[in-house]
């Protein structure tokens, strides 16, 4: 992996949720407080204006840096859970490099634990956890098969879609919607969405 | 909305910077990271830091000072701060006998004051306030709300640090007050915020949200507007049937009354709940020798108030009476 493609898949994030403000601003005052559009728009600006110092860094060192942006820049409980995943990812690429799929797969899976544990929340509890968990799982084991990078960019487009609509069934236990109960039902979580969004655009460069 | 605005996007900083003058001889503040310390730094004893999102003022700069918080970290209008702010203040008032952060359970405050805790290169410790008997899950929480009981915590606990006790002596009062106090609040009207510019929720002119949040978010239900002892009665069974739950007894119990306003409703009214509250909990075998009434804990703009009964022992009695000196908080010195 290469710092250039992490700057571009920034501008792919902020692209796409910049041309689905709608969308998620309608989603997040259906079941949320209205203010989801409001932070990614702050978060993915935020980071793509930090072109300049990102493209000396190494990968793991540009999303650790990434990660504490975000940290100090998008506050409420975005800020902490997007933040925990870049930092964890960050870490693991460390650890373990950064020179293969199944090692981006199992940096990318370390940093969806983290969510799961900043957040104290898991799949099934419709928050963008019904996204990220399929998608982690699936690159993981995709990768370890050894198939190419087109191939896994274009089932993990489908798998996130899926978990994203996935969420439209769900009673929310976590997260904003959590004190709606059965009225959050028919509603698809707009954190979910967000998260089907980013990882759509980001597949799209590969 | 009708509000005293020059920029919406300056309201807090304008609001922080007129508190510091006002009290500069009580707070210093630092900008950028956000936060507010006491003017004359404590030494050797554990230091009390709390924080959250603005709009509840008092809570929690106006509690720094002599006997209560060594530091606050305020965040954007009901937005939690973030932990760069909890590192600044932390590094600013260690005073080598840790750092205790007292957050209210509201899940952005949990989460960005747990990395801060896991970031701080000193021993620190938290209490988590959930007073609020309400609900179970809101909008912003998993778990109950942490409300006007706060400042029962803090108070005590500062009292407790500003003897020289250690971080696990001061997390353990915190927690014991926790537990012992119960809140509940009724709104009137809806609050504002200002950058959403209209009214964060609808209630008619003839009801009122029972169990209300202090973010205005929804509580138990929505009733029809009665006289204020029916009102107040439905409160004081809340917060009893909630000590039940707890196993707590209350019968021959002495306690602390605190009556908080919401922000616009005005004292007159404040004391007439309390009056009520009073008749009521003394009826209930519980005996009130402290009481508290005014705007604690506020929620912007709303017309509202809330019921706190903190159930006393003998320390947490102490650690009340003991003087204090904040800009919202006075007694004894």
């Amino acid at each position: 992996m290469k710092t250039d493609f992490i700057f571009d898949a920034a501008q792919a994030i902020q692209r796409t949720i910049l041309a689905n403000e709608h969308t998620l601003e309608s989603l997040d005052r259906e079941i949320g407080d209205g203010d989801h559009y409001i932070n990614m728009k702050r978060g993915a600006t935020t980071v793509v204006d930090m072109q300049a110092e990102l493209v000396t860094l190494s990968p793991e060192a540009a999303l650790n840096k990434i990660g504490l942006k975000l940290l100090s820049t998008i506050g409420g409980a975005s800020g902490p859970l997007l933040a925990s995943f870049f930092m964890c990812m960050s870490k693991t690429l460390k650890e373990h490099g950064d020179d293969s799929l199944p090692k981006i797969a199992a940096a990318f899976a370390a940093g969806v634990q983290a969510i799961i544990q900043r957040g104290k929340a898991n799949l099934g509890e419709k928050t963008m956890l019904d996204v990220l968990i399929p998608v982690a799982t699936q690159f993981e084991s995709l990768a370890a098969l050894g198939h190419d990078a087109k191939l896994i960019a274009s089932a993990l487009t489908k798998t996130a879609e899926t978990g994203m609509l996935s969420t439209q069934d769900l009673i929310a236990t976590k997260g904003r919607a959590a004190g709606l109960g059965e009225r959050a039902i028919g509603h698809i979580d707009p954190g979910a969405k967000s998260c089907q969004l980013m990882i759509e655009a980001v597949c799209q460069l590969v | 909305m009708k509000k005293f605005i020059n920029k919406v996007d300056d309201i807090l900083v304008e609001s922080l910077s007129g508190f510091a003058t006002a009290h500069a001889d009580l707070v210093a503040l630092n900008l950028n990271p956000n936060f507010l310390t006491r003017k004359n730094k404590a030494h050797n004893k554990v230091a009390i830091i709390s924080g959250g999102g603005s709009g509840h003022e008092p809570l929690h700069a106006g509690y720094i000072g002599v006997g209560m918080l060594d530091a606050a970290c305020p965040g954007h209008v009901f937005t939690s701060p973030t932990p760069d702010q909890m590192l600044e203040a932390a590094t600013a008032v260690h005073a080598d006998k840790g750092i205790l952060l007292i957050v209210k359970n509201y899940a952005g405050d949990v989460m960005n004051f747990e990395m801060a805790a896991e970031m701080l290169p000193f021993e620190n410790a938290t209490v988590l306030t959930s007073d609020d008997c309400a609900v179970i899950n809101s909008t912003y929480t998993t778990g109950r709300r942490g409300v006007a009981g706060t400042v029962i915590v803090e108070k005590c606990v500062g009292s407790l640090a500003e003897t020289g006790a250690d971080l696990a002596a001061c997390k353990a009062l915190g927690d014991k007050v926790n537990t012992r106090t119960a809140s509940i609040g009724v709104a009137l009207t809806s609050c504002t915020v200002p950058a959403a510019g209209r009214p964060t929720f609808d209630l008619n002119e003839t009801d009122l949200e029972m169990g209300v949040g202090i973010h205005g978010e929804p509580g138990r239900r929505r009733e029809a507007l009665r006289e204020a002892d029916a009102i107040v009665a439905d409160c004081v069974e809340a917060i009893l049937a909630d000590f039940q739950t707890k196993n707590i007894a209350t019968s021959q119990t002495e306690a602390l009354l605190l009556v908080n306003g919401f922000g616009a409703t005005p004292l007159m009214e404040l004391y007439l709940l309390y009056n009520t509250a009073a008749q009521l909990f003394t009826q209930h075998g519980i005996q009130i020798v402290r009481s508290l009434v005014g705007n604690y804990t506020t929620a912007l703009d709303m017309a509202g108030a809330s019921i706190t009964l903190c159930l006393l022992d003998d320390e947490i009695k102490q650690h009340w009476d003991s003087p204090v000196h904040t800009p919202a908080l006075r007694w004894k010195m």
